[in-house]
């Protein structure tokens, strides 16, 4: 992955800045230039808070990861990871890895928090991508 | 709008084909389905095809001029469709436009896949491609992970079994013993499915559809044309298409996929008919999990009773509506290009009364799904 790419994606994978439209107060998580609701393009930053609920989860147990080394977009991963989907307190949902726990702690309802971890590296450049994942709270 | 009726179908075996190309497959399917419908390459007037990658499975683009080019099929308008997995019959449906427009009077729809020159890693790399790469993909949904996420929650939420799961396996591969072109033809077991390898919590190795090379190939024709060369159209009664967000946590339901229910609803109202009339279907049943989905969200069962439905034997021949009775994506195969094309050749058989397990049905529905929900084509089929 090119570096601007990694680049323009530091406020939203950092920071957690959705967007929020003016017009009908709506907001959204991951970014969205429009809003779906009412049309607006005029959006502003929304900084989400990092609390949510776990909606729905899997733990993924075969690899990803590419004994070719063949370079996609989409990180090698070491397994078993747990990924769920997660309700923000403010109302948009995401989907992130769930880390630092026992998988058997995970359940539908519980609490989460974010916390920010290495997402992954772009090959022999050295590239690293950091972004959120949540853990039980 | 014209009529339109579907007079030719063709397609290869379904499988892990070293030997063949993508060009390979999708020449002899367009070409069988030329034969079939008794008319010659000269007479086709425009191709619409479906592929979800040929870039990135077979590292060749512009697909929409080599397969008419190899084909036969001379200086025709071409046009390559995609939409992940629905890729197939969303090319069915622009050939239908096409073709009731009056702009053509004789389309070819078909649909390609390529998987097995990658190596598995890469080929769930490539299929995650079809959910979202920034928001979802990158955060380590795979597509059976996000399928698994809607079956935790159904199992959560409805009571759900993955015993139930499973039975949508065992239906589909009995089904697809009687399918010569299926890549398997093999029965299973609930036990079978239960004790395979975990993929991703609940989803077991025999919850997923396989890694399939294949092509499928129809020829569509106007009511006049239809009525000159063939003795056995099926006509297309109704043709849905609907999006919806392209990532699983944007969704208003996460267990409803509300693009289904839109296009089902445009075929439905076309076709002048409801879901009780319909007597056979060919749904998306990329996992098990999907194929419940899809009985709730075609409106065949209410919403959370598509486990129990399953489970009482209501979607085996014989059972209230027969669902996959091709094997489905699960036992068939699923060249994800050309599943779309696959299901509606079932439903033109089982309605030319051809199909391995014939239902004796005159109104059938076929249902392709993009990605997770972010595409749907819903079709009916009457004779
Ligand atoms: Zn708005």
């Amino acid at each position: 992955m090119a570096v601007p790419k990694i680049w323009r994606k530091i406020p939203e994978y950092y920071n957690l800045i959705g967007r929020q439209c003016p017009e009908c107060k709506e907001l959204y998580f991951p970014v969205r230039d429009v809003c779906k609701k009412c049309g607006c393009l005029e959006m502003t930053d929304y900084k989400f808070e990092g609390k949510g609920q776990i909606v729905t989860f899997t733990i993924t147990r075969t690899p990803i990861s590419d004994p070719e080394g063949e370079n996609t977009e989409i990180p090698a991963r070491d397994v078993p990871y747990a990924v769920a989907v997660i309700k923000l307190e403010e109302g948009p949902m995401l989907t992130a890895e769930i880390v630092d726990c026992n998988f058997e702690d995970i359940e539908i309802g519980k609490n989460v928090e974010v916390v920010f971890r290495k997402i992954m590296e772009h090959g022999a450049k050295g590239v690293i991508q950091y972004g959120y994942k949540f853990r039980l709270c | 709008m014209r009529k339109v009726a579907v007079i030719g179908l063709g397609q290869t075996r379904f499988g892990q084909l070293w030997e063949r190309g993508l060009t390979s497959l999708s020449v002899e399917a367009g070409v069988k389905a030329v034969r079939d419908a008794g008319i010659s390459q000269k007479d086709v007037e425009v191709l619409y095809g479906g592929t979800m990658s040929g870039g990135l499975f077979a590292n060749q683009e512009h697909l929409a001029s080599k397969i008419p080019d190899y084909s036969g099929f001379k200086n025709i308008p071409s046009v390559r469709v995609e939409a992940a997995c629905a890729s197939g019959g969303l090319a069915l449906r622009q050939a239908y436009l096409d073709i009731a427009s009056g702009e053509h009077d004789i389309a070819v729809a078909g649909g390609v896949e390529k998987m097995t020159d990658l190596g598995n890693y890469s080929v769930t790399k490539v299929l995650a491609t079809a959910a979202d790469t920034d928001s979802e993909g990158i955060f380590g949904a795979t597509f059976p992970g996000l399928y698994a996420m809607m079956a935790k929650l159904h199992m959560h939420k409805y009571g759900t079994t993955e015993e139930q799961m499973a039975a949508v396996a065992v239906k589909n591969h009995k089904n697809a013993m009687t399918n010569k072109y299926a890549q398997f033809r093999k029965e299973i077991t609930v036990r079978d499915v239960m004790e395979s390898t975990l993929i991703s919590d609940p989803i077991k190795l025999l919850d997923a559809s396989p890694i399939t090379d294949g092509g499928a190939a129809v020829v569509l024709a106007s009511e006049e044309k239809a009525r000159e060369l063939s003795d056995t159209p099926v006509w297309i009664a109704g043709s849905g298409h609907a999006t919806d967000s392209i990532s699983l946590h944007d969704r208003e339901d996460i267990l409803t996929l509300k693009a289904t229910v839109e296009a089902a609803k445009k075929a439905y109202e076309q076709a002048k008919l409801t879901p009780e009339d319909i007597q056979v279907a060919e749904v998306h049943d990329c996992f098990t999990i999907a194929e419940l989905l899809a009985l709730e969200d075609l409106g065949f069962v209410e919403k959370g009773s598509s486990g129990r439905f399953t489970e009482e034997g209501q979607t085996m021949v014989g059972g209230k509506i027969p669902v996959n009775t091709s094997g489905g994506l699960k036992a068939k195969g699923h060249p994800v290009g050309a599943t779309g094309i696959a299901q509606a050749i079932e439903a033109v058989k089982q309605l030319r009364g051809e199909a391995g397990n014939s239902t004796g049905a005159e109104i059938a529905l076929t249902h392709n799904v993009g990605g997770s929900g972010g595409t749907a084509v819903v079709h009916i089929f009457r004779r």
